[in-house]
């Protein structure tokens, strides 16, 4: 046997812990070179930014954040750049959570964005966290008719009547766009089935990159906009970096969805790589095989 | 031999880390409970990803955590976040107050507050599960759950997604949507016409796979091919989404371990 064929034989039955090795080790090495490559923003993405940027001063905005630790690499940028640009417009935020977790991620946007970067904004002026319900699309057909009736409190616990934003919110046609991030159910198909197609109430959102090819066929009738994992988060980061200059200057913190594109980009290259020696290595030894079968017929 | 050498290799590791802990350049775990948990997080990270080489008893352990502390938290949160608020609160509110949230106290009482003994008793019914005797009767609620659910999801499909998507997909293959209705621009465009009428065809001929009272020979069978090619598409996109959202992760785990842990960026 050739040396050739050695190889192939050898690549054929390769254990796919190197595979894991060779896409693990590109991450490593693209996380600590920092690599980023530019991203053009796409139509759905332009159009969330522009919904927002056409917004007057003062417009309410449903922030439900249906994700958990599990999808936060994925869905914290898009959750981070939507906050910080509702806060640039002067947008009233309402943070809600339709899972456990939701609202520890709410915490963290708030403690993140919120608290470090506009200090001047007030807790039940400028943003309230009306906290986690259960119930999952329950929680949005009981809320898109009488929103307190289930909201009573805050997520502290103050009653919904102190809170000076509340005021004028009787259900969920009050507001003026519903941005919703979703790692799965509950999540952006639900907010478009029970809230913004009934309700007539524009939607928009980010999700998760696996649930993306799900929910375009919403896109533009139902769903305003959409925000398919990172890469659309890096999108979405770039028009921030073009219409608000001030995000340039610290990278780490304004930046996180397109530094993780470089280390992205290289595991997908890397990956490709594979898929296309995977189909090169079966192709070679599926005809070898058809020579061998042949010869062993005329033999016989 | 293998054993000593994996029992050397993680040997080394553990003093370089206790090295760098020494000089300050990481995060000591006994100083601080923040410490602490950084370095908890990160060597269950490392459990999780051990996985990868083979299964193994720290991976199981990392699992079986991640499973119990997730059906706690979720368990708490549901009793302090839905129990408390919306069932005691309305059911005794100057109690629930006193006791648990005292917001609820300025909230004006439902004036059909009685109706919520309904669910407090489907709710206990559905714990006679657990019981020894009357266990049947949890299928009531049960019932009660699957009813309701099945009514809101039915008319939430027919209108959203059946009637919706059927509006939306003959709106834009006329090549032109009022500007009235969502995404509309109020212009004809060829192109969206021409991408939409593709749309449309791809769809039928993706069905038309599924169709199996008629012989797929022919222009029929043909055109079925032309529906498969349709579905590898369809599922080469959904592939490389899926990858892209797992990468992503490990991204940002690998950033965790670099930055929050090591401190090596």
């Amino acid at each position: 046997m050739s040396r050739f064929m050695t190889i192939v034989e050898k690549l054929d039955t390769l254990d796919k812990r190197w595979v894991f090795l060779v896409v693990g080790l590109a991450v490593v090495v693209s996380t600590i070179f920092r690599l980023t490559f530019p991203e053009r923003p796409t139509p759905m993405v332009c159009a969330i930014y522009e919904k927002i940027e056409s917004l007057p001063e003062g417009s309410r905005v449903l922030l439900p954040f249906d994700y958990d630790p599990g999808s936060e690499p994925e869905l914290q940028p898009m959750a981070d750049a939507f906050v910080r640009h509702c806060c640039e417009k002067g947008l009233v935020m309402y943070f809600i959570a339709l899972w456990p977790l939701g609202q520890n991620m709410v915490d963290g946007v708030i403690r993140r964005v919120l608290t470090v970067e506009y200090p001047d904004l007030e807790y039940g002026v400028d943003y309230v966290d009306m906290g986690y319900k259960a119930g999952n699309e329950g929680v949005i057909a009981v809320i898109l008719t009488d929103l307190k009736k289930l909201y009573t409190t805050d997520a502290h616990g103050s009653s919904i009547q102190r809170i000076p934003m509340m005021e004028g919110i009787s259900n969920i046609r009050s507001f003026d766009l519903i941005l919703n991030i979703s790692a799965g159910y509950p999540g952006l198909k639900e907010w478009i089935q029970y809230a913004g197609t009934p309700g007539n109430i524009p939607v928009a959102g980010g999700c998760t990159a696996v649930q993306a090819p799900l929910l375009y066929p919403y896109h533009p009738e139902q769903l305003l906009g959409l925000m398919g994992g990172i890469k659309a988060a890096a999108e979405y980061e770039a028009l921030l970096l073009q219409g608000y200059p001030k995000f340039r200057n610290d990278k780490n913190r304004f930046q996180t969805a397109l530094t993780r594109m470089g280390p992205q980009t290289i595991a997908h290259l890397s990956i490709v790589f594979f898929i296309i020696l995977g189909n090169i290595t079966f192709q070679i030894l599926r005809r070898r095989r058809a020579q061998e079968r042949q010869s062993q017929q005329r033999q016989e | 031999m293998k054993r000593i050498m994996w029992l050397g290799i993680l040997a080394i590791i553990l003093l370089v880390l206790a090295l760098r802990t020494a000089q300050g350049h990481m995060l000591n775990p006994f100083d601080s409970f923040h410490g602490f948990g950084t370095w908890f997080a990160a060597l269950l990270t490392l459990a999780i990803m051990s996985f990868l080489y083979n299964d193994n008893p720290v991976y199981r352990f990392a699992e079986h955590l991640f499973v119990g502390v997730s059906a706690a938290y979720w368990m708490v949160m549901g009793f302090w976040s839905t129990l408390v608020p919306n069932l005691f609160g309305k059911l005794w509110p100057s109690l629930t107050a006193k006791l648990f949230i005292p917001g609820i106290a300025d909230q004006p009482r439902d004036p059909l507050w009685f109706l919520y003994f309904i669910p407090l008793v489907f709710g206990i019914l559905l714990l006679l599960r657990l019981a020894p005797k009357g266990g049947y009767l949890s299928r009531w609620a049960l019932a009660l759950i699957l009813g309701t659910t099945a009514g809101l999801r039915l008319i939430a499909f027919l209108t959203a997604d059946f009637m919706g998507q059927i509006r939306a997909t003959l709106n834009s293959v006329a090549g032109y949507v009022h500007p009235s209705l969502p995404g509309g621009t109020g212009v004809f465009s060829f192109e969206q016409m021409f991408w939409d009428v593709v749309s449309v065809i791809a769809i039928m001929a993706a069905l038309s796979y599924f169709y199996f009272s008629k012989e797929h020979k022919g222009n029929f069978g043909r055109f079925s091919r032309v529906g498969i090619w349709v579905l590898m598409i369809t599922f080469g996109a959904g592939f490389g989404y899926t990858v892209m959202g797992r990468i992503a992760l490990l991204v940002g785990r690998v950033e965790f371990l670099l930055v929050d842990w090591l401190h090596v960026l």
